[in-house]
């Protein structure tokens, strides 16, 4: 029993992060008829927000110890941070510390302008194109841009770390009456999951209750009668858009510190979410993050070690098994409304 | 690559009846006119430096790289010598090998047998390359080595750590530096009884291919020797990003020490994992929960970031190592590049200069004499002492390292720190140990 | 000819003409000039990919561009084609036929049961359920049915399936245990012999395996015509402008679509096959998500539904990602060296992006440019450019002057 709460909150953890993904990709989907290939990168992106900032706190300048020498022997150049000498060492380190949450405020306005620039630029050109031609097209922008991080930052992983006080686990366990130790969970995986649940409620509350949420809605499931009230649904897309980029960027930032970000964290992330927003139904917001989560929690089921014994090699497969399953039994996905993306 | 304007078949043309592309060709099948395949002909040789350029070890392809291009200056006479000065051997003089230039073509394995192999084939269907040398992960050697093997060309290899390269995978024309998993075992399994003791319980985290494989076995072998016993051993995929559901169920399991059987980015985030789910502050059977992570780099370590403090593992060779040989490859490549070099550089490093050494006390660059030639060929002065490149398998016994993630690094490099140098007899076997068996070298081929 | 129109038998003549010459074709400067050292492509290896490339796409083009179903899976047939093949020289010998007969089978049945499947749904369902089944097919290859510690190691994981010297090999014979590997052959020719020729300070390759794949792309490339000619054909492009309709007269579409993924399945078995004989490895990355992508990718940049358009968008891209991959800085300051120094290191410093390491950046930017302007692909982009040219003619038949024929 220990085992399988341990493995639904997991799966809850890794949920987050598909469901975020997915809603995003659902509502470029949804509002501009798009699949964006891109959208994994927008992710990548948002973990490099992270990542720069972070850099950015740490940038530093050099006095040379002659106390202690270098490989090459030469004397030791010290790197002592702007940000410490400003600030006083103890606010400053604090404030190195809290550099991905800090990075939250600061990858807002850049994902926004990020996915403005994709819709204005590139993809508006492709709304009367074929879907084939918008994956690929966006395809290409996502190597593009995996490539640009990946001049920048190189291949390897660049470790950046939650703030301290969110480093270790909670013992669920033994609130639970368990022993301890049978049921512990770190802090920063919570936050996250409470982060996205907070992020997903936006979305929705956003949606459903402001008057450009609804005209929103009312575009996506007709379009043209809403062009005939006289609204420009155009520029109300483009800004969905540019929200769409900015929750891709924002699971990114949080992400950085469950796994140290790399240049093709975003491809890694993408097959799956697609995955999971098929599974979704196309076109539907809440079907994808119920996908993300219901997979999510799968998938930490199929990596246990009892289910691993009977079904070996089932933690490689059973995403794509559970989408078989679920495709074939639901013609369009747990959600998915009629007609949208069968041709 | 260079100015120069003669390759192997530069040649060739003056052989040709110059009669102004008349039809009087000369023709011949396969390249039965030389002797072996890639037989230079000109002033040059070419090498085929084949790293991944692309996917997740490309920073170590990278490195490879630089260090390969380090050598090929220094066996063209240029720079600071680095460890040609040192090498125990004295045939490279600095006159390129056998008094023709070096020069060399790159290719990108992306960490792909396939594409490596693809790769491989262009430089030396295209290029003319004598040799081929690199790579960061074992599938892609053994297939490079499979390949070079049939083409008769000299493989060597670059970074492989799996026991099949050398063992059921070895192959007359394929020569491996780079320890391997049985040698980490046996490094690290004293090292370990030190410091936690006989009586533990170990979980094994294992990627699941080849090279996982292997090492796990390895691992186990010599940690249950010491009396550890094996709680479990999970495989995790490839592909896996977040090990969060392998890493939970850890502490539940009895288990006191954890073993990450990963490398590259499965490594980072295993680790990083682990170490998020507060495993190193526990408690288990009375005893600090301890993790191992046999397979080490620094570049791995750098992605790890703070996690790898205080966390054990071997590694081939380490920059901070106070020889003179390791000094004056640091020294030589630090002034080039800025940055000490990875284990991954120093290899490839090794490497290229023992192929040249051995092309020059074979007087030829045929390659089964240059086989013949490293075959039991024992050296000094490369950086893990006296080392031996066994007949049997063509296998470098040497000094195996055991380091440890540093607690107070004090630059970006200084992240690991050397426990222990395990001498080379305590990590030799015999060729015929099971853990390497079920494969036969063949004999070499020369090609053509 | 052979049942074909003018127009298709001078197609398909110009592609046989351009298959018999690749050599030729392919290594336009001369040995040894740093040109060639980069650009020349007439070498074995990447002409036999050039046209076993093609010959998977032109399957994949039968069912994408005629039905409009856009397999996103179709690399695990590629893999599957070229296990089974590399299994037939381990077991039976080392003869290509028997490997690639057998590679054709098994991906046809493999085609069959997941287009079974899969052609119960349309769309993005459709893709996504061919793209799961890829993806399982991968990942199985890659860890649990790749343990060489297994009893059931059928692909021999990362490393990739390949021969050993002690394989049964029942009709050539097990080849002794000391020695060199046996080598893949068509009745006693060896794939990897090649002929060489030289002219002048050229130096011209003629590869038996390549002639053998290039035949086979001749050979599939007319089965393709014929496919796109026929009334199986017209009904394939009548599912694809309103599967609907044809249902509603009562007219059963899956059994054509099912056997257009069948074809087109057994087409990629086929390349499968080929690549396992030239080179008896086959390892699991070839059907992984991005392979099946890059099908794809192949088919949309030379042009969907075209009949030449699979093989042109299979050369471009295997062109490219073979020559840029190669290429570094040292090449670079090589070729500008007659440059200034300042400016040489400038330009070099901007190309190291896109060179070498960077040729993902270079081949991703290839592919937006085409996608954006060309959204007929290459073909569109040739059919422009001899349109100019016919204008300037003034000849008013500018429909025979394109390589190809749109299928729409």
């Amino acid at each position: 029993m220990d085992a399988i709460l341990l493995q639904i909150l997991n799966g809850l953890d890794k949920g987050s992060a598909y469901a975020l993904i997915a809603l995003g990709l659902t509502l470029i989907f949804g509002t501009l008829g798009v699949v964006n290939f891109a959208h994994g990168a927008l992710f990548m992106i948002g973990a490099f927000c992270a990542v720069t900032l972070s850099k950015i706190l740490n940038a530093s300048y050099e006095v040379i110890d002659e106390t202690k020498a270098d490989f090459l022997g030469n004397p030791l150049k010290v790197k002592l941070t702007y940000v410490e000498s400003w600030f006083g060492p103890e606010t400053g380190a604090a404030i190195i510390d809290w550099a991905v949450p800090l990075a939250i405020l600061f990858s807002i306005p850049i994902m926004i302008a990020i996915g403005f620039i994709m819709e204005r630029g590139l993809i508006k050109h492709f709304y009367k194109r074929p879907h084939a031609d918008q994956i690929l097209v966006t395809f290409g922008l996502a190597i593009v841009l995996q490539e640009v991080i990946k001049a920048i930052y190189g291949a390897n992983p660049i470790p950046t770390g939650a703030p301290a006080v969110f480093r270790g686990s909670f013992d669920f366990g033994v609130l639970l009456g368990y022993e301890a130790n049978a049921i512990i969970y770190p802090y920063w995986r919570m936050v996250y999951f409470a982060f996205s649940a907070l992020i997903i409620g936006g979305v929705f509350a956003f949606l459903q209750f402001t008057t450009f949420g609804m005209v929103v809605r009312a575009g996506m499931a007709d379009r043209e009668t809403v062009e005939l009230l006289g609204i420009n649904i155009d520029r109300r897309f483009t800004i969905m858009f540019g929200v769409a980029a900015a929750v891709a960027g924002l699971a990114g930032v949080m992400y950085a510190p469950i796994n140290s970000p790399n240049y093709h964290m975003g491809m890694d992330f993408l097959v799956l979410s697609f995955v999971v927003v098929v599974v979704g139904g196309m076109g539907s917001l809440p079907g994808a993050v119920l996908a993300g989560f219901m997979l999510g929690i799968l998938e930490s089921f199929a990596s246990m070690n009892e289910v691993k014994n009977i079904f070996p090699g089932i933690d490689q497969i059973i995403i794509y098994l559970v989408a078989i399953i679920i495709i074939l039994t639901r013609p369009r996905g747990l959600m998915g409304r009629k007609g949208v993306m069968e041709d | 690559m260079s100015n120069s304007k003669f390759t192997r078949r530069g040649l060739l043309k003056t052989s040709t009846l110059a009669g102004a592309g008349l039809a009087l060709p000369t023709i011949f099948t396969g390249a039965s006119a030389h002797a072996f395949t890639n037989d230079p002909t000109g002033g040059s040789v070419t090498l085929g430096f084949n790293v991944p350029q692309t996917g997740p070890y490309a920073d170590e392809g990278a490195d490879e790289l630089r260090a390969y291009e380090l050598a090929v200056e220094h066996l063209n006479g240029g720079g600071d010598g680095g460890m040609m000065n040192t090498f125990s051997s004295k045939a490279l003089d600095g006159t390129g090998i056998l008094g023709k230039k070096v020069e060399y073509v790159t290719g990108d394995t992306q960490t792909k047998s396939d594409a490596a192999r693809a790769s491989a084939k262009s430089m030396i269907e295209k290029d003319g390359a004598i040799m081929i040398t690199g790579g960061s992960s074992s599938g892609v050697a053994v297939a490079v080595q499979g390949l070079c093997q049939e083409a008769g060309v000299i493989f060597m290899a670059g970074l492989t750590h799996s026991n099949d390269t050398t063992g059921k995978d070895k192959k007359a024309n394929g020569f491996r530096h780079f320890f391997n998993g049985y040698m980490s075992g046996a490094a690290l399994a004293p090292v370990l009884e030190s410091l936690y003791g006989k009586d533990r319980n170990a979980y094994h985290l294992t990627a699941d291919y080849t090279w996982g494989w292997t090492q796990e076995e390895s691992i186990k072998a010599s940690t249950e020797a010491l009396g550890w016993n094996t709680v479990n051993a999970v495989r995790t995929p490839l592909a896996a990003t977040d090990f969060s559901s392998y890493i939970a169920p850890v502490l539940n399991s009895g288990a006191d020490v954890l073993v990450l059987n990963h490398y590259g980015g499965n490594m980072v985030n295993s680790l990083t994992n682990a170490v998020q789910f507060g495993l190193r502050d526990k408690q288990v059977n009375g005893k600090n929960f301890e993790i191992v992570v046999p397979l080490y780099s620094r570049l791995m370590a750098k992605g790890a970031g703070e996690n790898v403090k205080g966390i054990h593992g071997s590694t081939n060779w380490h920059w901070s190592l106070q020889d003179e040989a390791s000094k004056a490859f640091v020294k030589s490549f630090g002034t080039k590049y800025g940055f000490p070099p990875s284990q991954a550089a120093h290899t490839v490093y090794c490497q290229t200069l023992l192929y040249a050494d051995a092309v020059t006390r074979a007087g030829s660059f045929a390659p089964c004499a240059v086989a013949e030639a490293l075959e039991g060929f024992e050296f000094d002065g490369l950086g893990n002492g006296a080392t031996l490149y066994r007949a049997e398998d063509h296998q470098c016994f040497k000094d195996v390292l055991v380091v440890r993630g540093k607690e107070n690094p004090t630059s970006e490099f200084d992240l690991l720190e050397v426990v222990e140098v395990t001498p080379a007899a305590q990590v030799t076997y015999p060729a015929d140990h099971p853990m390497f068996a079920g494969g036969s070298l063949g004999s070499c081929n020369n090609g053509a | 000819m052979l049942g074909l129109n003018k127009k298709d038998t001078t197609l398909l003549i110009i592609v046989a003409f351009m298959a018999l010459c690749a050599p030729f074709i392919l290594n336009p400067f001369p040995e040894g000039s740093s040109m060639a050292q980069m650009f020349n492509a007439g070498y074995p290896d990447l002409m036999q990919r050039f046209v076993i490339f093609g010959i998977l796409v032109i399957g994949f083009n039968i069912l994408f561009g005629l039905t409009g179903y856009l397999s996103f899976g179709h690399a695990a047939f590629l893999g599957i084609g070229s296990y089974s093949a590399v299994w037939m020289f381990k077991l039976i010998g080392m003869n290509v036929i028997p490997a690639i007969l057998l590679s054709m089978v098994v991906s046809g049945v493999f085609a069959l049961l997941i287009g079974y499947v899969s052609l119960r749904r349309s769309g993005i369902y459709f893709s996504i359920l061919t793209l799961a089944f890829a993806q399982m097919c991968y990942n199985l290859a890659y860890s649990v049915l790749g343990n060489p510690a297994s009893s059931y190691n059928l692909t021999n994981g990362e490393t990739g399936l390949q021969l050993s010297l002690n394989d049964p090999r029942i009709l050539d014979g097990a080849a002794s245990s000391e020695g060199s590997l046996p080598v893949t052959n068509f009745f006693g020719v060896a794939m990897r012999d090649s002929v060489q020729l030289e002219i002048g300070s050229w130096l011209f390759t003629f590869n038996a395996g390549y002639y053998l794949c290039a035949l086979i792309m001749l050979i599939s490339f007319y089965v393709s015509i014929r496919i796109f000619r026929s009334p199986f054909g017209l009904m394939l492009r009548a599912v694809k402008s309103n599967q609907q309709r044809m249902n509603y007269t009562g007219l059963n579409t899956k059994p054509y679509t099912l056997a257009a993924f069948v074809i087109s399945g057994i087409y990629a078995g086929l390349a499968g096959g080929l690549l396992s004989s030239m080179d008896p490895l086959a390892g699991a990355e070839r059907m992984h998500w991005t392979a099946s992508g890059e099908i794809v990718i192949m088919a949309i940049l030379g042009g969907v539904g075209t009949l030449i358009g699979p093989i042109v968008g299979a050369g471009f891209n295997e062109y490219f990602k073979n020559i840029l991959s190669k290429i570094n800085d040292s090449v670079l300051h090589q070729w500008l060296s007659f440059l200034p120094d300042g400016l040489e290191d400038a330009i070099v410093g901007v190309l190291h992006f896109f060179v070498g390491k960077g040729w993902h950046l270079s081949l991703g930017v290839l592919f937006m440019v085409v996608i954006i302007f060309l959204p007929g692909g290459l073909v569109e982009g040739g059919q422009r450019v001899s349109r100019l040219f016919r204008r300037n003619k003034t000849s008013d038949d500018a429909d025979n002057a394109s390589h190809s024929t749109p299928a729409e």
